[in-house]
């Protein structure tokens, strides 16, 4: 087992790591941006190293100062959580040089999961249905014109280097298509540190549905089952759940099947997930391979009982996982809530600003994973996630109830927050009914 | 307060961009004539990027903050002499 870790991230995520370490009796190592001092994750850890100034590329994207942090500290292996370096290969690569664990799947998956190009090769390969688009990095304005004329549109394109709905835009028509790319590129850039974009047809009214897996080192595999993530904003997931009210068992064992096929094929190793589209016919499209842990993790943990976290830093130690596949089991419902700093009446614009006063809720069957806390300012420099809300039921619709208790005791002042948007969700009647997909923020318009 | 002289605001905090990109060249510069509606600088907040455009043509005099600073809500960040 490790002594020490350092935790190359920040926020919830970060917190949510350093509570993982601490439960196993292992060190943590925080690191911070200036903007970062008083980030929750820098008081919880046991040791914390500043990395450089508030601009992510300065600081949570600089490798030589992590990497360093991580040697002054005696840290032994590094945590990417998610965004950030977590899909950076050549990041995975500079912590092996410097004899340092990193703590996700080896440089080569993260490479193949990255190159969509490749990956998709891959799948097709292994008859794994995808989405009908390029083979390719767009190279040019006008060979994104060809393709999206071929597949025909609406058209999405999506950065090469990771997923978050950044540097992402579906283009309904051509005169669209240049502005599009240029916007998307430069997202891509400042989020990932890639430009690189990619294009395919756009798959219209489909739910999101994923499978998370763990890959040990020894070819041990297990998938946890799904989560729906369908309620999404300009490509952002919002609300989470698992079970998914659309998965059958049947539905459930080939995806799980799938996603298992495909990790054993790239040598998947730790945990990850493989995305899916799923038409109204349950015909699932392969999309791709997130080499990370996620954001909507927990209600995952909430239903099979499993801490992916922990999970994530036994199979980097080389142990074996304790599990086989018939021990997995999806107990009642979970449900999550992404509550951003952002103003929902204002075409959810960013909020950053200090939090005058805050009462997070409580009671049974409630998680709350957060990095804020009364007095903290939110700072404009990274992700507007500010606190995630999960809460357990034995049943979908216990949940719901459950998360309408929540969010009706969630209190923040200072910044506009997204709970105002979510409890509106929560009473609509076609979510509470399960008939969603990924555009159906937008199908309701104003009508929330 | 010169009336001659229309003041770009950021319209939220975040972090200021003369460019679309580091290898592109610079929306405006000072000296340069620009029309209504151009577009002039980028704010990133929160991994959100917006283009900011002015609501008068003219010249720009004056850009008061450096490429990748942080920018309050409100602060001045361009001085447009209004032709």
């Amino acid at each position: 087992m490790f002594n020490k870790i350092l935790i190359a991230n920040r926020g919830e995520i970060a917190v949510r790591i350093v509570r993982a370490c601490k439960e196993m009796d292992i060190k943590t190592v925080a690191v911070f941006s200036d903007a970062d001092k008083e980030s929750l994750h820098v008081k919880y850890a046991d040791e914390a190293v500043n990395i450089g100034k508030p601009l992510s590329k300065k600081s949570y994207l600089n490798q030589d100062n992590i990497v360093r942090a991580a040697g002054e500290t005696g840290a032994e292996a590094i945590h990417p959580g998610y965004g950030f370096l977590s899909e950076n290969e050549s990041f995975a690569r500079v912590c092996e040089d410097n004899g340092l664990v990193f703590i996700g799947p080896s440089a080569e998956s993260i490479a193949i999961a990255g190159n969509k190009s490749a990956a998709r090769k891959t799948l097709i390969d292994l008859g794994v249905q995808v989405i009908p688009g390029g083979e390719g990095v767009i190279s040019s304005k006008d060979e994104a014109l060809n393709l999206a004329e071929r597949v025909g549109y609406p058209v999405i394109i999506k950065a090469s280097g990771g997923g978050g709905g950044r540097g992402m835009r579906i283009i309904n028509d051509a005169p669209d298509l240049a502005d599009g790319l240029r916007i998307a590129s430069g997202e891509a850039r400042a989020a990932f540190g890639n430009p690189d974009l990619y294009l395919e047809k756009y798959i219209e009214k489909p739910r999101h549905i994923e499978i998370q897996i763990l890959g040990d080192n020894h070819g041990n595999y297990v998938h946890l089952g799904e989560r729906e993530c369908s309620i999404q904003k300009r490509y952002q997931k919002l609300i989470e759940e698992s079970p998914s009210p659309f998965v059958d068992e049947t539905l459930r064992r080939k995806m799980g099947e799938t996603a298992l096929l495909v990790a054993r094929a790239i040598g998947y190793t730790n945990a990850g997930t493989m995305e899916f589209l799923v038409d109204k016919q349950k015909n699932f499209y392969f999309m791709e391979v997130n080499s990370r842990i996620q954001v909507e993790h927990p209600v995952t943990e909430m239903v099979t009982g499993i801490d992916l976290v922990q999970q994530q830093i036994l199979i980097a130690t080389g142990a074996e996982l304790a599990f086989n596949q018939a021990d997995i089991r999806q107990n009642g419902w979970a449900m999550e809530c992404r509550i951003n700093a952002e103003d929902p009446e204002e075409n959810f614009m960013p909020s950053p600003g200090i939090i005058k006063q805050f009462i997070l809720p409580g009671g049974p069957g409630v998680r709350v994973d957060t990095h804020i806390y009364e007095d903290y300012e939110v700072p404009p420099f990274y992700d507007s996630l500010i606190c995630k809300l999960i809460v357990w039921g034995e049943n979908r619709g216990m949940a719901i109830k459950r998360m309408q208790r929540a969010l009706s005791e969630f209190w923040a002042d200072g910044i506009k927050t997204t709970v105002p948007f979510h409890k509106k969700v929560f009473q609509n009647g076609r979510f509470i009914e399960g008939d969603i997909n990924t555009h159906f923020l937008e199908s309701i318009g104003n009508n929330l | 307060m010169n009336p001659g002289i229309y003041k770009i605001l950021a319209p939220l905090a975040g972090t200021f961009y003369r460019a679309p990109s580091p290898d592109d060249p610079a929306f405006a510069e000072v000296g340069q004539k620009i029309d209504t509606g151009d577009i002039v600088c980028i704010i990133e907040s929160m991994k959100v990027f917006t283009e900011l455009r002015t609501e008068q043509g003219g010249v720009v005099r004056n850009i008061l903050v450096e490429d990748e600073d942080a920018v309050m809500r409100n602060q001045e960040i361009m001085e447009i002499e209004i032709s």
